[in-house]
């Protein structure tokens, strides 16, 4: 899966560095990550806050903050494209026409003082080059197919008229309104509650299989993840530890960190005095990472070797790999 | 932006009023104070732009039987020491006032905006140089600066327009910097990225719509204190030179020789100046209550909450 070129997959990211130069140092929010996306699949991306989830979608688009950031190297795919390598302005013509991004929290992610017409219109008169009466049009078409009420009177509302689950609605069109091939959503659920959270991920669900766009799910949810995905990256400080389809994950955990991880989701069918277990320690500071592996401070399973090297990501299934010593042994 | 909203209209049937039409009722309707302030810049450029139809008398017409005249029927406000109508003088005097205004405040409304928009937004070398020659240029008391770039421009209406409007659109470009400081880090500014727009339209679809409130603001502080410059540079004879009738040089040359023998020398062009200047500054609050939606409480763009729920029974 992850090492190999393919013509399926719409995105492949190879050995990815992306740092930060800050006071602290050097902080690696993206240190070597590998993973890919086949076409229509939907995989998400699941680690707790400051793993380098969002660096790495940001990364993918080239909008790291410079500085302090950079992309130190790697390779990033796009259909067999290396966005790392191409001009400032191609990149301005993929971003919104053929890979769409929503962000985490919608009440700020539209601009408050334009209509909404005119913010769906944009990458329509941007990429598409419609004049402003089809791309009127087509945003209407947009906005009924995300389940807007009333498309046609509300598309010249500005974003203070809607809800906050309209809102997201509406940058969910907003993404999708050139018919990328890619969607990043870094935590599109976040700032909702739980049912408009539900009718979301099921909005993104369908038009996924409506439009056969791969959409890249970035939470820290990880009911999220059990619904709607078809596999799972886990990150931990900036690597991927744990790869594997959805349900094999659920079930056969191999990395000391996602069963931690999977231990610590309330169960409805566990009994309800039961304590929650939780992850001991702290994540690494990512300007000091350990020698060995990552997670070994916060491991109850480390052997020596931990702290002297770290693990690589290695195949312990079909479309599974972990990046544990251990893996074979602990996930039996 | 009005443009969109007028097209609209036409197809969302009468509940949908075109923006301009809209900000107007909004405003009688909203804002009674910043309705006083509209009339009264209204008339301001209606007396300026008919200043020839209105006046009873020229400008710089002489009668020799009213040299210091109180008020009279015949000269409604008095006239001055060389028996020029007072009334006639303001009349005209509204002209200048309206032309070095709206020039001047224009011109530097935009210097602001560009140094403004150029330094906040790219940050960095570029805002460290220019805000350093902004500094350097803040440096020198303003009034002087003016009168040295004067002397060597020479006087005349246009040189004062220009020299104003470079003194405050130097200074003013750090208020327009702050805003876009605060703004370019909103996430919409990298949604707009997201979706492929480049730094110049980021700037000019997305930044400059979210800083029209501080720009408006500008733009109506700046008026009147570029009016009341105007008569101090008036009044040290660098601004308009006379006889053309400025309301600074009126109450400050013949005004403060005869304050105590005709004091309505002095005293007609200040309350046109202290009117003028009030107007304009409660129109600007008003225009920018309304103008930025963020602003917009209970009572929204499509009037009130009942008024929705009546429109949608039909």
């Amino acid at each position: 899966m992850a090492a190999t070129t393919n013509n399926e997959n719409v995105l492949e990211v190879k050995d990815l560095h992306t740092h930060f130069y800050v006071e602290d140092g050097e902080v690696r929010a993206v240190d070597g990550l590998t993973y890919s996306i086949r076409r229509g699949e939907s995989l998400a991306l699941v680690g707790e806050s400051a793993c380098g989830k969002s660096v790495s979608a940001l990364s993918i688009m080239r909008l790291i903050p410079y500085p302090p950031g950079i992309i130190v190297s790697g390779e990033i795919l796009f259909q067999g494209q290396d966005l790392l390598k191409v001009s400032e302005s191609e990149m301005r013509h993929i971003r919104g026409n053929r890979i769409g991004m929503i962000f985490q929290e919608p009440m700020t992610s539209l601009n408050p003082v334009l209509t909404i017409e005119r913010q769906l219109s944009e990458s329509l008169e941007l990429h598409r080059k419609l004049n402003k009466k089809d791309a009127k049009e087509e945003s209407i078409k947009l906005l009924r197919l995300v389940g807007l009420p009333d498309a046609e009177k509300r598309v010249s509302d500005y974003p203070y008229q809607f809800s906050g689950g309209m809102q997201q609605r509406i940058m969910i069109a907003m993404a999708l309104i050139c018919n990328p091939d890619l969607l990043i959503a870094d935590e599109p659920t976040t700032s909702v509650d739980v049912t408009v959270q539900a009718q979301l991920l099921e909005l993104l669900d369908n038009l996924r299989s409506q439009f056969g766009t791969a959409i890249l799910i970035i939470t820290h949810n990880l009911g999220v993840v059990a619904r709607y995905a078809d596999r799972v990256n886990v990150m931990y400080a900036g690597r991927l530890v744990e790869s594997a389809p959805t349900d094999v994950l659920y079930s056969k955990p191999q990395h000391p960190y996602t069963m931690g991880l999977l231990a610590s989701v309330p169960r409805l069918d566990l009994p309800r005095n039961r304590k929650l277990s939780v992850i001991d320690g702290l994540p690494p500071n990512l300007a000091r990472l350990p020698k060995g592996c990552n997670f070994c401070t916060r491991c109850t399973y480390s052997i020596d070797r931990c702290l002297e090297e770290k693990p690589p990501l290695e195949k312990v299934g079909e479309e599974h790999y972990s990046a544990c010593f251990r893996s074979g042994e602990l996930g039996k | 932006m009005s443009s969109t909203t007028a097209n609209s209209s036409i197809e969302a049937g009468p509940k949908r009023r075109s923006f301009l039409v809209d900000v107007g009722v909004r405003l009688i309707r909203e804002k009674p104070l910043g309705t006083i302030g509209g009339v009264i810049v209204l008339i301001l450029l209606i007396t300026g732009i008919f200043a020839d139809f209105l006046a009873p008398f020229g400008m710089n017409e002489i009668h020799s039987d009213a040299f210091l005249s109180a008020p009279t029927s015949k000269y409604l406000l008095g006239a001055d020491n060389l028996g020029r109508d007072l009334l006639s003088r303001i009349i005209f005097g509204a002209r200048i006032s309206v032309i070095v205004g709206l020039c001047a405040t224009t011109i530097s409304v935009i210097v602001s905006t560009f140094i403004g928009i150029m330094t906040g937004y790219l940050g960095g070398k570029v805002d460290l140089v220019v805000q350093r020659m902004v500094d350097a240029w803040m440096c020198f008391p303003g009034l002087i600066i003016m009168m040295v770039l004067i002397t060597i421009l020479g006087p005349g209406m246009w040189q004062v327009i220009i020299v104003l409007g470079l003194q405050y659109g130097i200074a003013g470009s750090r208020v327009v910097r702050g805003a876009v400081i605060g703004i370019k880090e909103n996430v919409y500014v990298d949604a707009a990225r997201a979706i492929g727009c480049s730094t110049p339209r980021i700037l000019w679809q997305h930044i400059l719509p979210n800083i029209l409130a501080p720009i408006i603001i500008l733009f109506t502080t700046r008026m009147p204190a570029v009016i009341l410059v105007e008569a101090s540079l008036s009044f040290l004879g660098f601004g308009i030179p006379p006889p053309a009738p400025s309301w600074g040089g009126m109450l400050s040359g013949a005004g403060r020789s005869y304050m105590f023998m005709a004091p309505w020398i002095a005293i007609w062009p200040g309350v046109a100046l202290s009117i003028v200047v009030y107007g304009i500054n409660m129109f600007g609050d008003a225009i920018r209550d309304i103008v930025d939606p963020r602003l917009r409480g209970g009572v929204g763009r499509y009037g009130t909450a009942k008024s929705r729920a009546a429109a949608a029974e039909k």
